[in-house]
């Protein structure tokens, strides 16, 4: 492909939650091969920055996405309501469209009110906006299994042309039988990024990004790989895995079939 | 479906054929984006932005709110009575799935620039134009194919039923009476492309300028808006401040309109509060009703509509103005030279977008 522009930005912040990964600090020394990795079901916190009210009402994707984008921001030592937000995420919450589908199905289909906040795909960023009273603009996403990547490309879009920082917040959360057979994903995962535009002291990687028709990469470690391909927003992990190493490094992430994203990393 | 409702529903969509590669895409939702496709001469308009630009320098950015969701609704009501499973002839990915209407689009075309789905509720296919001038702009693309596609299910005719949200009758948009939204589906397309140097001299007078985009977050409640439109100011603001212009630079608004009580009294203070109670406004959901997702799209083709004719149409079933709301709202029909017009798209989860429109020649 030619003609291809490239979008550059700064990583300031990361966070992670999914299966054996409990956070960014400590998943460092698995990603980049000097612990195993052992995998358990992913461990969601509770919401504690939501209101009574709506933690109650809170599915995974809820919590998922509060953890990890409060770690990618807390670790960029920002304040959550000044910063624009991309939710990407490679479907809608799986456990409340079962649960929706059974009723409809049936002769009740009187569903109710919290089941129907939590079908909507921007379910994560209505409630992201109540928790943390950020009132910037807010992307919601999806782009199947390409939406790491999807989220990525409009997350560094924000930054390089409206010149601001902006929180990628890249999650996916498990599917329920009979859901399960049709679309196989396991567990919850998740990636946060805070991205920026001008180089600072809590600068970790510069990155950039261009579109690329090569292969994606793959993980050596084959229950790490398992993981990247079986929850979409974990084809992000090729990228943390070269921060986590602390090596200057070229990746390709999944995207759409045929265009992939080229990424080179510079170590701050 | 035993509600009693109004729904807005697209005459001829159960009909519609996708092509054979495309099949597995087969659902009522991807029937009624091809529907809108061939409407109007935009298949041959993408066509020949591929010619021009190249199938990987054209983007797709569309929104929905519940893309193929209907053929899960469906699928479930024949599960195997002993396990349980979902039967063999459903396909997850390329119907239920969000980003399955712009997969459609892509395969239909074949576009191999970027694509995603913006599923931000009622917000999604107003947001779906930024998204696609943040990518122009960082040079990513040269040309989008934007637009929503929202088509009925029982997930969201059962769920604003849950809210209280659906009125018996169709709905009245800013009248004393307004009781509710009228469900509705849509499929609404436009081709950006790149604004050339001296577009008075190199674009027709009637294409249509993409001027301002402003966006923002209630962060308030999942589904009431801030009771004084505070959001919806904001985005409005950002809007005309992208656009190098002044509130009275707008002759015509199309609101969000919904028909709400709560909705409409929280856009017509925010409205009130920018522009005051001179510039002509109105909701066209009393004619389209809701269609959710694609209702960004809808009325953003509306107000290209009144910018190439010179119309500012007027809302349809309200029969007594709110009089609490203090606006100059569009009973009938006016035509009159439009310039610049403004579209409102706020939704559910307290997501918010303003659009501005304006024509290359002078009116």
């Amino acid at each position: 492909m030619t003609l291809n522009a490239t979008l550059s930005a700064y990583v300031e912040g990361i966070g992670l939650l999914g299966p054996g990964l409990t956070d960014w600090p400590s998943s460092q020394a698995v990603l980049g091969g000097q612990q195993p990795y052992q995998p358990h079901k992913t461990i969601l916190p509770p919401p504690a920055l939501l209101p009574a009210a709506e933690r109650r009402r809170s599915g995974a994707i809820v919590k998922l996405t509060l953890a990890t984008g409060l770690e990618a921001i807390a670790a960029a030592g920002l304040d959550a309501a000044s910063l624009p937000s991309v939710f990407s995420a490679s479907g809608g919450d799986g456990e409340n469209c079962h649960a929706i589908c059974e009723m409809l199905a049936s002769d009740d289909r009187q569903i109710s009110p919290t089941r129907f906040h939590n079908s909507v795909h921007n379910t994560a960023s209505g409630y992201w906006s109540i928790a943390t009273g950020a009132m910037t603009t807010s992307s919601v996403l999806c782009a199947f299994d390409a939406s790491f990547g999807a989220g990525l490309l409009e997350a560094l879009s924000q930054v390089v042309v409206d010149n601001t920082r902006a929180v990628l917040l890249a999650c996916d959360t498990a599917y329920p039988e009979p859901l399960y057979s049709a679309r196989p994903i396991p567990d919850a995962f998740g990636i946060a990024l805070v991205l920026a535009p001008q180089r600072s002291a809590q600068a970790l990687a510069q990155i950039t990004v261009n579109l690329t028709d090569a292969s994606a990469d793959r993980l050596d470690d084959a229950a790490l790989e398992a993981l990247r391909i079986a929850i979409p927003a974990a084809r992000g992990l090729p990228l943390l895995r070269a921060i986590a190493l602390r090596e200057d490094q070229h990746v390709v992430l999944d995207y759409l079939d045929g265009t992939r994203l080229a990424v080179a990393i510079t170590l701050c | 479906m035993d509600l009693a409702t109004f729904i807005g529903e697209v005459e001829g969509v159960d009909a519609v054929q996708l092509p054979v590669h495309l099949a597995d895409f087969d659902c009522r939702n991807n029937r009624l984006a091809l529907l809108g496709l061939m409407q109007d001469g935009f298949a041959e308009a993408v066509r020949a932005a591929i010619a021009k630009y190249g199938a990987q320098r054209i983007g797709v950015f569309l929104g929905t709110s519940t893309s193929g969701i209907l053929q899960t609704e469906l699928a479930y009501r024949r599960r195997n009575p002993v396990t349980g499973a979902l039967p063999t002839d459903f396909i997850y990915r390329t119907t239920h799935n969000t980003f399955s209407v712009a997969d459609f689009a892509r395969h239909y075309f074949g576009l191999t620039g970027p694509a995603v789905v913006v599923s931000s509720a009622c917000s999604s296919s107003a947001k779906v134009f930024s998204s696609a001038r943040r990518m122009m702009a960082a040079g990513l693309i040269d040309a989008a194919v934007v637009g929503g596609v929202d088509s009925l299910c029982l997930t969201t005719l059962y769920g604003f039923n849950s809210l209280g949200l659906i009125s018996e009758q169709a709905c009245r948009p800013f009248d004393a009476q307004r009781n509710g939204i009228s469900i509705g589906e849509a499929a609404a397309f436009a081709l950006l492309e790149r604004t050339p140097e001296h577009p008075q001299e190199n674009l027709s007078a009637d294409a249509v300028l993409l001027l301002g985009i402003g966006e923002s977050s209630d962060a308030y409640h999942m589904s009431s808006p801030h009771p004084d439109g505070l959001g919806a100011r904001m985005a409005m603001q950002d809007a005309l401040k992208m656009a190098g212009l002044k509130p009275a630079e707008i002759d015509y608004i199309n609101l969000h309109g919904t028909a709400t009580q709560s909705n409409d009294a929280a856009e017509g203070k925010a409205v009130a509060a920018i522009f005051g109670p001179a510039t002509p406004c109105s909701s066209t959901k009393g004619a389209t009703g809701h269609t959710l997702g694609a209702a960004g799209g809808v009325e953003a083709v509306i107000c290209a509509l009144a910018l190439q004719h010179g119309l500012l149409p007027a809302g349809l079933n309200t029969r007594q103005l709110d009089p609490a709301l203090d606006l100059d709202y569009v009973l009938d029909n006016r035509e009159q030279p439009v310039a610049r017009v403004l579209s409102n798209s706020f939704g559910f989860g307290g997501t918010n977008c303003s659009l501005i429109f304006g024509r290359v020649g002078k009116p």
